[in-house]
């Protein structure tokens, strides 16, 4: 009989997950390893502007290959499971519809919420393993006096990975081994080469896992060409901050805010993206200065160390992945939104990114940034 | 921990005396089959033999069969050697992907193909064979026994179709073979392809039965081997291997050992469906009512997610299947299942039961305890199942 010591590990194949593996089996668990199967990386290749062959990072042949030899080296049961359907429901789909909507997503942020601590929860406890363990820097414990599971930012702040993790539950998080969450990346690296791991030297991914090369735009086009969905007419104007017309675009989905680079105006100064209006279809331009604002409002509002917000509290929130955390003050608006007044105005508060609330290390919870005010 | 093999439609272990039977050929006996001298005859001989018990299991001269690399291989030959551009070729939907990829590749080579159908049974109707017929169609290619389900199909209708319109008629009895007897005349088949790993044989062997006067062009091109039908130096020890559980197959149908198969399976198969014995409502045969060969059941449990089960039950010493693995090893629902009518999601619930000859019944007595007790676990924590399942009295 497996016993509740049964740990399944996320293995993608890198370094990260493999060393996880490797260091749970060193201290004498049960583990065992998992791959999910996400997305098909052959599936867009040679559509509409692809690359023939398309060299993903993530769910290749390849990675799945290390993964399998990392498992074999560590003598533990390894299967690739097949998560396609939901994947593209969950995160593929929103990432497409959130950029054809002008807003900016983090695919990580669902694939977590709805893959890695969702449905592989579940394959977990149905193989009979109580636990899940990822190679994610971050920390989990478990606070006596709220009774409640905190999120923490690990040892290496540098590879803080919490700012995806907003969106886990307690339930999640008591079920979740984040093995790594005291370790430098050096360290991990390291611990790799001791256990004779194949894929100690395997560089990091960096990019969004289905879109290759980063080339986000392309990918959009090519997945819209092959469901046969391309919207008939995504064009618009280009219109300044006092409404000035000053030019067309070739859809919202080209858009960030905070871009200043492929606006195709020209003007004396340099323009960025202000805001992008989904109902007109209208990206708005400005000054650089235009781009900072003091408040924002969070939608979807998961809150982990705390279970409600009483009264406004003093955090620092972080608003993209490479944002500086900024002293604010969040409160309540209304059920499972969260308005944010800064301190000092932000740039680039941008819809569809995560704002995240720290206290300390703590991650207090975190929403996605419905607008800024 | 002890573990039961049930998925032998994915492969067989090798017999003891198959192993024996091969184990001089990586040895001592190495000649090249093809050389004049000594060492040449003495394989030569071996792979003689070899084809000639082939040939006593399948119904045919020895001089009709034509050893391959495997299965694939084998059906590869039998549609690439027949057809030609502008040719039209009729497959089924529940073909192997050793046919339906190969189909697939013939419409890209400037070939018509018609995919037949099946009914929920996962029979194809040799009416509609029929009625596809066009002027130019060249290759009926419809399987002796499915993978996934077991159903064995019409094929001798289809044989006396096919030679009524003069059509070829290749059957993949990859399957069949060694389960069932199969007498490629009574099939009245022109070709038909096995597989030394289905039955009981080693992996990397194979044959295509191709009938005398059957105009095959090669594959591979190189020396004339196989009667210049498959280039390329015998695998001696594995054809000798072949030609042993050739032999072994046909004992064990003078034994009856198929009868006993059956009975096993049909054991499983009630007593997994009992809910009295199990509490599994929601569970149902795949394929049930029709002709079936032996050694295969294949059963959905709603509610439950087939993948997770077979990874459960593997950790727990018994080895079945479902759908088909993809590249890298992750589980697609079966081609088959959905193309009998089956949701994706009970197609996803389906798991393949398949027996040796190893099996003894001990091992349904191990499979019927685990999977009761895992589906049951199972079901518990799907999101999808209903709780309050409505027991019948």
């Amino acid at each position: 009989m497996l016993n509740s010591d049964t740990i399944a590990v996320a293995m993608s194949g890198g370094v990260d997950s493999s060393t996880v593996a490797a260091m749970l089996r060193a201290d004498g668990r049960n583990v065992i390893g998992l791959t999910m199967q996400l997305w098909n990386q052959r599936r867009l290749a040679g559509h509409e502007g692809m690359p023939e062959s398309v060299q993903g990072r993530c769910c290749s042949i390849d990675d799945v290959y290390d993964a399998r030899r990392v498992a074999e080296t560590l003598g533990i049961p390894y299967y690739v499971v097949n998560h396609e359907e939901r994947f593209e429901r969950d995160v593929v789909r929103p990432f497409v519809e959130e950029y054809l909507a002008g807003r900016t997503p983090i695919p990580c942020s669902l694939c977590n919420n709805h893959l890695k601590f969702d449905q592989l929860l579940i394959v977990a406890q149905q193989i009979g393993a109580d636990k899940i363990a990822t190679g994610h820097y971050a920390q989990v414990v478990f606070d006596e006096q709220s009774g409640r599971w905190l999120l923490k930012r690990p040892a290496d702040k540098s590879k803080d990975q919490t700012y995806f993790l907003f969106g886990l539950t307690q339930e999640q998080l008591s079920r979740t081994l984040f093995p790594l969450g005291g370790m430098t990346k050096p360290e991990v690296r390291e611990l790799a080469r001791q256990h004779h791991l194949v894929i100690a030297e395997k560089p990091d991914s960096q990019e969004i896992c289905f879109v290759p090369g980063g080339d986000y735009k392309r990918f959009l086009e090519a997945y819209l060409t092959e469901q046969g969905d391309i919207p008939a007419d995504v064009g618009g104007e280009m219109v300044t901050t006092d409404g000035k017309v000053i030019g067309e675009h070739a859809g919202v989905h080209n858009f960030t805010v905070g871009q200043r680079k492929g606006l195709g105006v020209a003007t004396g100064s340099p323009l960025y993206v202000i805001q992008i209006k989904n109902d007109t279809r209208q990206v708005v331009v400005g000054k650089d200065e235009e781009l900072y604002s003091r408040t924002l409002r969070a939608h979807r509002v998961n809150l982990i160390s705390t279970s409600e917000l009483r009264e406004p509290m003093r955090v620092a929130v972080k608003i993209r992945h490479k944002h500086q955390p900024a002293p604010a003050v969040i409160e309540s608006a209304g059920p499972d939104e969260v308005r944010v007044t800064f301190d000092e105005p932000q740039r680039a508060l941008t819809p569809g990114q995560a704002a995240v609330f720290y206290d300390g290390d703590i991650v207090v919870g975190g929403g996605w940034i419905e607008n800024s005010e | 921990m002890r573990r039961v093999y049930l998925d032998n439609n994915a492969t067989t272990p090798v017999l003891p005396e198959v192993l024996e039977a091969m184990r001089p050929y990586f040895g001592e006996r190495f000649g090249n089959a093809s050389s004049i001298h000594h060492h040449g005859q003495e394989t030569r001989a071996a792979v003689e033999r070899a084809r000639e018990s082939v040939a006593a299991l399948l119904g045919c001269r020895a001089s009709e069969i034509v050893f391959t690399s495997g299965g694939t291989e084998a059906d590869n030959l039998a549609i690439f050697g027949l057809a030609r551009a502008g040719d039209h070729v009729i497959t089924s939907t529940i073909e192997h992907h050793a046919v339906l990829n190969a189909c697939k590749h013939l419409e890209a080579k400037g070939c018509e193909v018609t995919c037949i159908p099946v009914d929920g049974r996962g029979l194809v109707d040799p009416a509609d064979v029929k009625r596809a017929i066009r002027p130019n169609t060249r290759l009926i290619a419809i399987m002796f026994a499915n993978n996934e389900t077991g159903v064995v199909q019409p094929v001798a209708e289809i044989g006396r179709i096919g030679a009524e319109a003069d059509i070829y008629f290749h059957t993949d009895a990859v399957q069949g073979a060694g389960k069932a007897v199969i007498d490629v005349n009574k099939v009245g088949c022109d070709l038909l392809a096995i597989s030394g790993h289905k039955l009981h044989g080693p992996q990397g062997v194979g044959a295509l039965y191709v009938r005398k006067g059957t105009q095959l062009e090669p594959l591979l091109y190189g020396g004339s081997h196989e009667r210049s039908r498959r280039a390329g130096t015998e695998n001696v020890p594995g054809i000798v291997g072949l030609g042993k559980a050739a032999e072994l197959a046909i004992a064990g149908f003078e034994r009856g050992d198929d009868q006993g198969m059956a009975a096993a399976r049909d054991r499983l198969e009630r007593e997994l469906l009992e809910i009295e014995a199990t509490g599994l409502n929601g569970a149902d045969l795949n394929g049930e009512r029709a002709p079936r060969v032996p050694n295969t059941t294949n059963i959905y449990f709603d509610g439950i997610d087939g993948e997770a089960l077979i990874i459960a039950l593997d950790l727990k010493g018994l080895a079945v299947s479902t759908g088909a693995a993809c590249s890298s090893g992750a589980i697609e629902p079966s081609h088959v299942l959905t193309a009998m009518g089956l949701t994706r999601d009970r197609a996803k619930a389906s798991i393949r039961f398949s027996f040796g000859k190893q099996n003894a019944p001990e091992d349904v007595d191990f499979a019927l305890g685990l999977v009761a007790t895992t589906v049951a676990r199972l079901r518990e924590l799907s999101p999808v199942w209903n709780k309050v399942p409505a027991r019948t009295t």
